[in-house]
């Protein structure tokens, strides 16, 4: 792949970048905790975190590990685990 | 031959000398914060506007930081962009003119040199704009208000040049060039219609055909977009060069290239600045040619990129090199001088460097202090040794604390 002068790039292209892999903190969400309340999914500063029928689900291709969802989960459904690859 | 008509001359103020000159590139956005000794620059500017000479988007911002930031967006928009600015309001600039010359947006400036606080003063010396020397920024300096008219309709086409693409500032003595009137020849508008066609970039904010610009990098690229920016610095010699000479068959006048050499040939002390203070060097110069001396001035037009193979031509068979420096990197030298003993170094056979610091914070440079500044090169090189350390012009030690 070539650089562009300056960097200019096609609009979007933020989809192509998978942030997925700076994670050391993977957060698993238990299902049975989980009031589908939508906190999680308001927080995520990633667009990570999407829900299909009321249950929800992390996005792991672009999920960076920042935590914020179990921090403000009000019923600590999700928890933080060590990544390992 | 060119004809020089006298509807063509006019004694100006160096401010708006330059807002004519801006006028004349028909800039489509400029931002507009006040700082000593610029305003008066922008308020020509506005006044312009105002008399309805210009279509123009004038757009009054709440500090500098927003003025950098305004035309770096309406610079990436596809809009030919000015702003100006001094001293704090250059440096309040800083961290928006390194974006701008990494998205390689063809913005012009002005830069007024002005000190830096603290202490605080309005008085000039070239610390500011010295200060954004690495930023990918290109700099000119300028002798007189002639010269930096006819710099600025240059400005416009070197920054927009598609293997350039770089922001360029324009830096001129504050009030020694900005608040004095000179005659000044202008240049017919059609002939800098023709000079400068309307900014096309093949790249523009649109929002029918999206693009991004300073999008995330790094360790893979990062070194490559850097290293890109250096290219473009070293194309734009060989192409300032061009449309310097260029500009100067369409007005008859030649300032130089990226440098000018003043009496060099033969010469055995060369004397190497730049800004207003060169034509009181060249006074000098021509006094001390009077009385037998040999010495010769290079005058640096360009400063970034730096044009040490134009210099080394101008001053290899000389005996000494006497810097002057009217900026200072505290710890180190002046950096000029840094700029020029690191292209020697290495090399056979060059002059002796001594760098002189002189004229800080608006301090007086005439010509006797030229004079004495080439004695004591003359006396250095005498001795055979180079200063350590810079040299600093008419210090007075018994002030110090």
């Amino acid at each position: 792949m070539k650089i562009t002068i300056g960097g200019v790039v096609k609009g979007g292209t933020s989809l192509a970048y998978k942030t997925g892999s700076w994670r050391d903190q993977r957060p698993l969400i238990d299902l049975d905790l989980c009031k589908a309340c939508g906190i999680c999914e308001e927080v995520c500063p990633d667009n990570s975190v999407y829900a299909e029928d009321e249950i929800y689900y992390i996005d792991y291709e672009y999920c960076k590990g920042c935590g914020l969802c179990a921090h403000e989960c009000p019923v600590d459904a999700i928890e933080m685990v060590l990544e390992e690859k | 031959m060119l004809e020089q008509t006298m509807s063509n001359v006019k004694v100006v103020e160096g401010s708006e000398a330059v807002a004519l000159a801006v006028k004349g590139c028909r800039p489509e956005v400029i931002s507009a914060y006040p700082i000593s000794p610029q305003t008066h620059i922008v308020e020509w500017l506005a006044r312009m506007m105002a008399n309805g000479e210009m279509d123009t988007e004038y757009v009054r911002v709440e500090s500098e930081f927003s003025a950098a930031s305004v035309i770096s967006g309406s610079s990436a928009a596809g809009s030919r962009s000015y702003t100006a600015s001094s001293s704090q309001g250059l440096l309040l600039m800083t961290e928006v003119l390194y974006c701008s010359a990494g998205m390689r947006l063809p913005f012009v400036i002005t830069g007024v040199n002005r000190a830096l606080s603290a202490p605080i003063t309005i008085q000039i010396d070239h610390q500011d704009t010295i200060s954004l020397r690495d930023s990918g920024v290109i700099q000119f300096y300028v002798e007189s208000s002639q010269e930096v008219y006819d710099t600025h309709i240059a400005a416009f086409k070197i920054a927009e040049d598609p293997q350039i693409l770089l922001p360029v500032m324009v830096c001129m003595d504050g009030w020694i060039l900005t608040h004095s009137y000179e005659r000044i020849n202008f240049i017919e508008q059609e002939k800098i219609d023709s000079f400068l066609p309307p900014f096309r970039p093949a790249n523009f904010l649109d929002v029918n055909n999206p693009k991004a610009w300073g999008s995330y990098s790094e360790e893979n690229v990062l070194m490559e977009f850097k290293y890109s920016v250096q290219q473009a610095m070293q194309y734009g010699k060989k192409r300032i060069t061009e449309i310097f000479a260029e500009l100067a068959r369409i007005t008859g006048r030649d300032h130089g290239g990226l440098i000018e050499a003043y009496r060099t040939e033969d010469a055995e002390v060369i004397l190497l600045a730049m800004g207003s203070v060169v034509g009181t060097i060249k006074e000098a110069v021509d006094e001390l040619r009077s009385i037998g001396k040999k010495v010769g001035l290079v005058k640096i037009r360009c400063y970034r990129p730096f044009p040490h193979e134009d210099i080394w031509e101008a001053i290899k068979a000389a005996k000494v090199v006497a810097v002057m420096d009217a900026n200072f990197s505290m710890g180190s030298e002046g950096a000029l001088g840094m700029d020029l003993k690191s292209k020697l170094c290495g090399m056979r056979d060059t002059p002796l460097v001594f760098d002189f610091i002189a004229g800080l914070g608006g301090r007086e440079i005439n010509v006797k202090t030229v004079r004495r500044i080439v004695e004591k090169a003359e006396e250095m090189l005498n001795k055979g040794l180079p200063l350590s350390e810079s040299y600093w012009v008419d210090l007075n030690p018994e002030i110090l604390p």
